[in-house]
């Protein structure tokens, strides 16, 4: 362990109404790790993502970014809310996420999207941002449709330019909400591939994902969650080849 | 044709007043639809039971009888509230304020329900992606919600306006000098009624031609993004 680590989940618990989805999840990323969270559908492994930058307010349970206690309280009706949500969203514009969904902006073009978060919320300089922008594009591989709109790009086209707008932050970690699950067989490989140049460019990076490929291959560490509790943990090598919980081994057989 | 020329001057103060009125209440009926829609989609459940008594109420009362309602009760009403506390000393609502305003705040509750539609057509997940970027609520209203919700809300919108700026004949009623009411004027006064209600008909039907144009010019200018049929 060096320092600090960029990510560190603490007994993180979330109910919706009676129903606990996330019975006390931890988690810890050093820079430069890539975590894979597996598991099967309701298992939480979504819910714990979006826990994590407060688009789910989590019951209970710490999240540190680098270091830095995401603060929570309670209202007056007991529910745990942010105690300062100029602190989220600075915390936020650090955690970048990419959703199944793609969820760009559809009135805006594919530059517009990239530049958002750097011109509005980070107040880069604007040729700076610009410079930065296309050289992410072309890093993706789209400079040339970055006057297009997103309704005009194919899925894996949409899904590389939201992974370009949340590079475009300079996050400290990237969290992938199933990224490939939305898109057409044939268009998956081209999300992965830049997915694994990011991680080999040392980016620590939370992959909710269903590709076992990717996990075994390019994850520093895989997580199985299973019913709202880590189930199984540890390097992919060692996690692929020998699973040690039946609820492991069921999952792999079924993903297989 | 002569006498048109001749009540010109009528006809045209008419239909300054007119479009005076509708741009008035327009203002007024907008800020009340953002309003509304907005208490409609809050969490407080005081403000959603507000909202949706407003709306209720309002939509079902013709426009006629909240119009009279308010321009001679509301004023009985008003000075007999500062008799009583002594909080404010006589108030007199012009012909004017109390058209503009019952028609904005009656045109607020349909602007209310096209805004709260428009909203929720926005896809939940373009916000979220604006939250998980780090973008403070109003930026998130300016940025992504309100370019996205006025393309949603504009049909809706056209409609709307197109009805208030006839409901504004009714302010006649009221005394109020709108094209109406001086084109009836001029009308009975020299005997010919049907001359200038055609007068009448065809400046409304001007009035919302513009409008139309207008219109159109925004949607074309909000829909970009979106593949046109």
């Amino acid at each position: 362990m060096t320092g600090i680590s960029a990510l560190k989940v603490d007994n993180l618990h979330k109910s919706f109404g009676q129903h606990e989805v996330i019975k006390g999840v931890s988690m810890e990323a050093q820079k430069g790790d890539v975590i894979a969270i597996l598991g099967a559908s309701g298992s939480g492994k979504s819910t714990f993502l979006r826990c994590i930058n407060l688009l789910e307010t989590p019951n209970s349970g710490d999240v540190y970014l680098a270091g830095e206690k995401i603060r929570m309280k309670r209202n007056r009706h007991g529910e745990t809310v942010p105690a300062d949500i100029r602190q989220v969203e600075r915390m936020r514009a650090r955690l970048a996420m990419v959703f199944q969904g793609f969820n760009l902006w559809s009135h805006m073009t594919v530059m517009e999207n990239v530049l958002e978060g750097p011109l509005y919320v980070q107040k880069t300089p604007k040729s700076e941002a610009l410079e930065k922008a296309k050289a992410l594009l072309a890093k993706v591989g789209l400079a040339d449709r970055a006057d297009y709109y997103p309704a005009h790009l194919s899925g894996g086209q949409q899904q590389r330019v939201a992974i370009a707008r949340a590079l475009a932050m300079d996050p400290d970690v990237m969290l992938f909400d199933e990224p490939t699950s939305a898109l057409d067989p044939e268009l998956v490989g081209e999300v992965l591939a830049v997915m694994r140049d990011l991680a080999a460019e040392g980016r620590t990076m939370l992959v909710v994902t269903h590709e076992m490929g990717f996990a075994r291959d390019v994850s520093s560490k895989t997580v199985f969650l299973h019913k709202g509790e880590v189930c199984e943990e540890g390097a992919p090598g060692k996690l692929f080849t020998n699973p040690e919980t039946e609820q492991f081994k069921a999952f792999l057989s079924r993903m297989n | 044709m002569d006498l048109i020329l001749e009540y010109r001057s009528q006809l045209v103060t008419g239909t300054v007043m007119t479009i005076q009125l509708a741009l008035a209440s327009l203002v007024i009926a907008v800020a009340f639809g953002l309003l509304g829609a907005w208490a409609k989609l809050s969490g407080s459940r005081v403000a959603r039971r507000l909202a949706l008594g407003y709306t209720t109420i309002v939509r079902g009362i013709p426009d006629l009888v909240l119009i009279m309602l308010v321009f001679y009760g509301g004023q009985v009403t008003l000075n007999a509230i500062g008799d009583a506390t002594g909080l404010w000393g006589y108030i007199e609502i012009s012909q004017f304020v109390a058209g503009a305003g019952t028609i904005g705040v009656i045109f607020g509750a349909y602007f209310t329900e096209t805004f709260r539609g428009a909203i929720m057509a926005i896809p939940r997940g373009q916000i979220e992606a604006g939250i998980s970027c780090g973008m403070p609520r109003q930026l998130i209203f300016r940025h992504i919600i309100w370019p996205q919700m006025v393309r949603y809300a504009l049909p809706g919108f056209t409609n709307n306006w197109l009805v208030q700026l006839k409901t504004t004949a009714l302010v006649s009623v009221i005394g109020l000098q709108d094209l109406v009411y001086n084109a009836f004027t001029a009308g009975r006064s020299t005997g010919q009624l049907f001359t200038f209600m055609a007068a009448a008909f065809v400046i409304y039907l001007a009035l919302t031609g513009l409008s139309d144009i207008a219109f159109r010019a925004l949607n074309r200018h909000y829909s970009r993004g979106v593949e046109r049929a």
